[in-house]
């Protein structure tokens, strides 16, 4: 009897030893770090990140990515699962094709963006030959910026829009065709069909995708560093100089705390809008 | 759960992985030989291949990221069996080490280090302040300037390029920019460039005649204003440009100022389109940088005299022309220049000759006593170029607060003043 009643104990104990090990004590080392300072414990590290000249900067641009990259890829992402129902033939090389950005690392996506965008690439090759620019144009320093910003925002809509669109695509076939069938009976257009029937059956993948895609765009790191190096500086990558270079681990480790604060905000918020109003499934 | 799970990735992972997952030992027995130089792949394949193929004793070469060094070092210490025997690092990576009592003092080979004629200051400065011997000067580098000679045409008037000032390579850029349409003047200022050290070792001094002690002076001030006037003609893609080699070859550059070592590649390729010569002198002489490289052994070693037997390997006359030729770090040893050495090498090697033996050089010396502080120190000078050059803001105001942001980090490091500063009774003061 108490055997069984251990048995599921057991079997999430070393995922749950792994967690405490390598997640959580780190955490809690991190969160200790940040308001440790020389004299004992207080708020001088994060009075160092806020004084630090890329602060605001790395503040703006990873909000400002966050803000136009999410929004864009949810409705890409939407409107590429929606297309996927209507394909017959060829369906799984569509869906794998779309896919193919989910395997390439961050940093791979951002050196072959870069080798496209700058000064000798390719796309400054291509608008030479057609003659639309006299010589190489620089599109990536900063004097520049929103070119910059831009170039960063479409590496970030090829390499992650899959995950959206993968969930989507996921909570997509759960949807019963009944309804729609149902719906089109009674006369709804089609886009009554998706606004009214298919987009609230698809909300808790929207929320999961919303989640997952806005917590890693406010770690955007290996992309921006690719594309913008020290032009574009966003929270991670300040952490990164603070931690690497500038060796003050406490800075860096209050910038960590930051993002954290920073995520955890975005989930809660994404939990509460997001969340079944009353009478509906969850 | 998901929202704190890249925090492990950021902080665990650079912190802890970084430390551990670089040292992989090959054989068993082989000598551990950490090593900040020589680390870009190729470099370290040919250390292995090359440079230490006639060592007495199986090396295992590990490179390691500079700001790594010392946590790594302190890990091997503590972790009860340690396999580090020698180290190789610049002056000032070693400095935090003499700090922390991990090296192994050398005065047993002083006798060895005159017989191969490594000069004397390059023997004192060894000592890093101490009373002994911590390391052994392995082999040398330096910044200089290079430059396509296509670009040789649009030299101002009177201006030579052995001799140049700071006035005239302005004018120079000017008026090549004039002449191409482009700013062809560049600075490696990317996330990994050196651009710090041209602010500590060549412009600053030369304007002011010290680094930390002249800072906030009207000296300065003029440097500073100088500079951004020189930046109008400074190719804006300077911010991503980490070797100057790369767009030199490219031709989006064509004159920039960079460390031997990531010049080298535009010598090596294109011997006969480029030249090497000293940077430009300002008001206070030519302030240069010279890079010393040293051999130091931790008190822990597991084989000391093995790794002294390598010490000795390393400076024999031909294993340091084989080093020049792997990674174009000069010989700290006499070594005849074989006549069969790359023209490249050649060119680079008068330039820093020509740079050393100028008659207004004064060397100055990297960062020294700063410890763990050394990244916040060049910060300040990064931080004072982005907000005076690229943003624009007011000259006198941004000395003053950086200075006092400089002044805060020498008084955390405890540093006492290193050449060209006179040296100071305590902790280093900005005036």
């Amino acid at each position: 009897m108490g055997r069984h009643h251990l048995a599921p104990y057991l079997l999430i104990a070393p995922s749950l030893l792994f967690l405490l090990l390598l997640f959580f004590v780190p955490l809690i080392q991190t969160i200790a770090l940040a308001f440790q300072t020389g004299s004992g414990i207080g708020l001088g590290n994060f009075d160092q990140m806020v004084g630090d000249l890329d602060f605001l900067t790395a503040i703006k641009d990873t909000f400002g990515l966050v803000i136009v990259v999410v929004p864009l890829q949810l409705a890409l992402a939407l409107g590429m699962a929606m297309m996927l129902r209507k394909v017959r033939f060829g369906r799984d090389l569509v869906l794998w094709i779309w896919t193919i950005p989910l395997g390439i690392s961050d940093l791979a996506a951002g050196l072959a963006w870069l080798s496209i965008l700058t000064e000798r690439g390719y796309l400054n090759t291509v608008l030479f030959h057609l003659r639309l620019i006299p010589r190489p144009e620089s599109w990536l320093t900063y004097e520049t910026p929103t070119a910059l910003f831009l170039a960063i925002v479409i590496a970030e809509l090829w390499r992650a829009t899959a995950i959206v669109f993968v969930i989507l695509v996921a909570g997509v076939q759960l949807v019963p065709a009944e309804y729609e069938e149902a719906a089109s009976v009674f006369g709804a257009t089609s886009w009554q069909r998706f606004r009214r029937v298919t987009l609230p059956l698809l909300r808790p993948s929207i929320q999961t995708a919303l989640i997952l895609r806005t917590v890693l765009a406010f770690e955007i790191f290996a992309v921006v560093l690719a594309i913008g190096g020290t032009n574009f500086p966003v929270l991670i990558s300040q952490a990164f100089i603070w931690q690497n270079q500038n060796q003050v681990y406490g800075v860096a480790a209050a910038y960590a705390v930051l993002i954290m604060a920073i995520t955890l905000a975005a989930t809660l918020f994404y939990l509460l809008a997001l969340r079944p109003r009353a009478g509906e499934p969850a | 759960m998901q929202a704190v799970r890249p925090l492990l990735s950021m902080l665990g992972g650079v912190a802890i992985l970084a430390g551990l997952n670089v040292t992989v030992p090959a054989a068993a027995k082989d000598l551990t030989f950490l090593s900040t130089q020589l680390r870009p792949m190729e470099e370290a394949q040919r250390t292995r291949t090359e440079i230490l193929k006639g060592s007495p004793v199986p090396v295992d070469f590990v490179p390691e990221e500079p700001p790594q060094l010392v946590i790594h070092v302190q890990a091997d210490m503590k972790s009860g069996s340690p396999s580090i025997s020698l180290i190789g690092a610049l002056h000032g990576e070693l400095a935090p080490l003499v700090t922390l009592g991990a090296l192994s003092p050398l005065d047993g080979m002083e006798d060895m280090l005159k017989q191969d004629g490594i000069p004397a200051g390059m023997v004192t400065l060894a000592h890093l302040g101490t009373d002994h011997l911590q390391y052994i000067p392995w082999m040398q580098a330096t910044y200089i300037m290079a430059a396509s000679k296509k670009a040789l045409q649009y030299l101002p008037a009177g201006a030579k390029l052995d001799s140049l000032t700071y006035d005239q390579l302005g004018q120079w850029a000017a008026n090549a920019q004039k002449a191409t349409g482009q700013p062809v003047l560049g600075f490696p200022a990317g996330p990994t460039g050196l651009m710090d050290r041209f602010f500590e070792g060549y412009l600053l001094p030369s304007f002011t005649g010290g680094v930390v002690t002249t800072f906030t002076s009207p000296d300065a001030e003029k440097m500073w204003a100088d500079f951004k006037s020189i930046w109008q003609h400074v190719n804006p893609n300077s911010t991503n440009y980490n070797f100057m080699q790369e767009p030199l070859l490219s031709g989006d550059v064509l004159i920039a100022w960079d460390h031997v070592a990531r010049l080298q590649d535009a010598f090596r390729k294109h011997p006969d389109d480029f030249v090497a010569f000293p940077a430009p002198s300002g008001p206070k002489g030519l302030s240069f940088m010279p890079v010393l490289v040293g051999l130091a052994i931790p008190k822990s070693a597991p084989d000391a005299a093995g790794a002294k037997q390598v010490i000795d390997y390393l400076l024999q006359p031909a294993t340091q022309i084989t080093t020049l030729r792997v990674s174009s770090f000069y010989p700290v040893v006499k070594a005849p220049i074989p006549g069969n050495l790359d023209p490249g090498l050649k060119a680079e090697m008068a330039a820093v000759q020509a740079q050393q033996d100028a008659p207004d050089a004064h060397p100055a010396l990297l960062p020294v006593g700063l410890g763990s502080h050394s990244g916040e120190f060049d910060r300040i000078f990064t931080d004072t170029y982005q907000r005076i050059v690229l943003r624009g803001q007011d000259i006198h105001r941004v000395l003053q607060l950086e200075g006092k942001q400089m002044q805060h980090v020498l008084d955390e490091a405890k540093a006492p003043c290193w050449a060209p500063d006179p040296p100071s009774q305590g902790t280093c003061q900005v005036k």
